[in-house]
């Protein structure tokens, strides 16, 4: 038989279909055919296949090796295909058995030396495997922490070529030394103790926390936005086990999983700067669409300072994810949909000089320039953000404060109490946040006390805010209700809430 | 296009002689597999056929020969490229028509000699390769 047969796994976005590499090796000249839509690093899989074979001392036949990936429609890309193609060669060769090798899924790249390097998207590939019923897989070993998350699946990390080949032909192998999993860390998050005074702000990060909010912080530069929003994901629960599976899968594909814990126990941070691209914001690419920051940010926070200060229109490219929780992209090779629900939170400073605050006294701006500044954020992504609050300078009399504020393992308590109370009242609704609730649901089932209800169409008459704005606001008020423990928001919760997002004048 | 037949050559290297005798071993091989030779060296511009031969059943079978003395840069016939396959295919279409035989069921073969340190030679035939 000069026929060889391996599985692999093909990635398009998070959803991986298993692809059957088929090697023949025929009489001719000789030569490698590689069939089935490879990109660049998948076709150089052909030398580094070469070199690691004869240095692991097994043949490399010379003769015309064609090796099809098929299904053949698939685009496919990577150096993942590496182990694969060479496990096809050997079973063509008779090198090793057909059965052997038969139902288990190959991941991994090979070193020229026959090492075998890690790969990118080991969990979404082993997620997409087993839902086709394959349950062994061969990974490298260095992406063995993340393989083990699959914990469904045997996982068989190996390191070497030599130590594959010798496990196929006599089902022999080494135990792999048991790494210590390390335990979920908590140090390396920043807490909200380092932020002195700031009140409003921080209780703004709160309710932004407890229902799901979108966030602006105006202030002057130095006033603490950054600070505080990067304690965000310190005070929203942890992740569930799915979450976490979900949002590991996303950077894994991004390769920004570190290999030490790999599993994303708590919310991600991303901040990406504001030059950043429209690609980079939503994800993007064309032989391999790449999840963006929104994606990135999925269960976590999404924050981006000096807001206005962005390109035009990468702002606006995230309100599909806001609205949905979801984006997909389209490009030549498909349309790929990652998830992205994640708490945005946008930092500006009051004007170009940014000194526009208190009297204004040091602002070096025209007054246009400063009404054009905000301006730069457009009406729909606005409308689209619950919580606007001003940061303003320091004070003296906060400045000179000895006692630590609060730490951020008490306000997660807090938050995680009102969520589990929102939760409660939402076990039959398709929805779990106060910020996901339906217009219609609002206007039926989930007001708030009849004296908050009046101040709002009061509000709403003098034109002081939309319709829309009063759904925004309702929203709020049940997230500050649930910090307070109120069954419905009262009058004096829908008033903060309504102040958190008419605070500013933009 | 006209496709003039020029004198071969004659050996100056070393190499063109190792090429010359795993050319008569191939043409050993093939008299004794039953074949007849109708030409050898058939040079023109574009290039040269080693080996042009007609098996018993009346079919016309081009040979390119490529012979090493060690595998040390690889198999012999590796070094056959694309364009290299594709000049053979061009030639053997000349040939058939410069010897009025255009229409011929033909077929392109290659043969990889190897020649040991001691003389000792091995033939590697592959048929209908191209």
């Amino acid at each position: 038989m000069t026929l060889g047969q391996s599985l692999g796994i093909a990635l398009l976005g998070l959803d991986g279909h298993v692809v059957n590499v088929e090697v023949d090796i025929a009489n001719g000249i000789p030569g490698y055919t590689l069939l089935g839509l490879p990109d660049a690093a998948l076709t150089e899989s052909r030398d580094r296949v070469r070199s690691a074979l004869v240095n692991c001392s097994e043949a490399w036949p010379n003769r015309k090796v064609t090796v099809s990936l098929s299904p053949a429609w698939l685009p496919k890309s990577g150096p993942g295909f590496d182990l694969p193609i060479a496990v096809a060669l050997l079973v063509a060769q008779q090198v090793i058995p057909p059965e052997s090798s038969s139902e288990i899924l190959f991941l991994g790249e090979l070193a020229l030396d026959g090492r075998i390097r890690a790969v990118r998207g080991v969990l979404p590939s082993l997620i997409a495997a087993y839902k086709n019923g394959i349950t062994v897989a061969v990974v490298p070993s260095s992406n063995r922490l993340e393989a083990e998350l699959m914990s469904e699946m045997t996982i068989i990390p190996m390191d070497h070529l030599h130590a594959l080949l010798r496990w196929l032909r006599t089902g022999e192998r080494d135990e792999a030394q048991e790494l210590a999993l390390p335990k979920c860390q908590d140090e390396e998050i920043l807490d909200f103790v380092d932020v002195a005074g700031q009140s409003r702000a921080r209780m703004a990060a709160e309710v932004a926390a407890v229902g799901g909010h979108h966030l602006l912080f105006i202030g002057p530069p130095g006033a603490g936005k950054t600070m505080i929003a990067e304690r965000i994901p310190g005070i929203l629960p942890p992740l569930s086990r799915d979450e976490s599976l979900e949002v590991t899968a996303i950077h894994s594909i991004a390769g920004g999983l570190s290999a030490r814990s790999p599993l994303a126990i708590s919310p991600p941070f991303i901040a990406p700067h504001h030059t950043a691209t429209r690609v980079a914001m939503v994800g993007g690419g064309s032989q391999q669409i790449k999840p963006g920051a929104c994606s990135l940010a999925h269960r976590g926070v999404l924050f981006v300072d000096e807001a206005p200060e962005c390109g035009l229109g990468v702002l606006d490219a995230l309100r599909q994810p806001l609205e949905s929780g979801s984006i997909t992209i389209s490009r030549g090779i498909g349309n790929v949909s990652y998830p992205s629900r994640f708490l945005l939170v946008l930092a500006a400073n009051p004007c170009p000089c940014g000194k526009f605050t208190g009297r204004g006294r040091n602002c070096t701006c025209s007054s246009l320039q400063v009404r054009r500044y905000l301006g730069k954020l457009s009406g729909p992504l606005m409308d689209r953000i619950d919580i606007r609050v001003e940061v303003d300078a320091l004070s003296r009399v906060e400045m000179m404060q000895t006692e630590l504020g609060e730490s951020s393992r008490a306000i997660r308590r807090r938050v995680m109490a009102a969520r589990e109370i929102a939760a409660h009242r939402f076990i039959h609704e398709p929805w779990k946040l106060n910020s996901e609730i339906p217009s219609r649901a609002l206007r039926t089932t989930y007001q708030p006390e009849r004296a908050a209800m009046n101040f709002l169409h009061n509000e709403l008459d003098r034109e002081h805010i939309t319709a829309r704005g009063l759904h925004k606001v309702m929203r709020t008020a049940w997230s500050v209700g649930d910090l307070a423990g109120h069954l419905q928001p009262t009058l004096g919760d829908t008033q903060n809430a309504f102040a958190m997002r008419e605070g500013v004048r933009s | 296009m006209s496709i003039q037949k020029k004198s071969p050559h004659s050996s100056k290297s070393q190499n063109i002689s190792l090429g010359a005798f795993g050319e008569n071993a191939v043409t050993q091989y093939l008299i004794s597999s039953g074949a007849t030779i109708l030409d050898r060296n058939w040079r023109v511009r574009e290039g040269e056929i080693d080996i042009v031969a007609q098996s018993p059943d009346g079919k016309v079978i081009f040979v390119e020969v490529k012979t090493r003395s060690s595998l040390a840069f690889g198999h012999p016939l590796e070094s056959i490229t694309n364009r290299k396959a594709h000049r053979l295919q061009s030639l053997a279409l000349a040939w058939l028509v410069t010897h009025k035989k255009f229409g011929a069921d033909f077929q392109i073969d290659a043969a990889a000699v190897l020649i040991g340190s001691r003389g000792e030679q091995s033939i590697d035939y592959r048929a209908n390769v191209l």
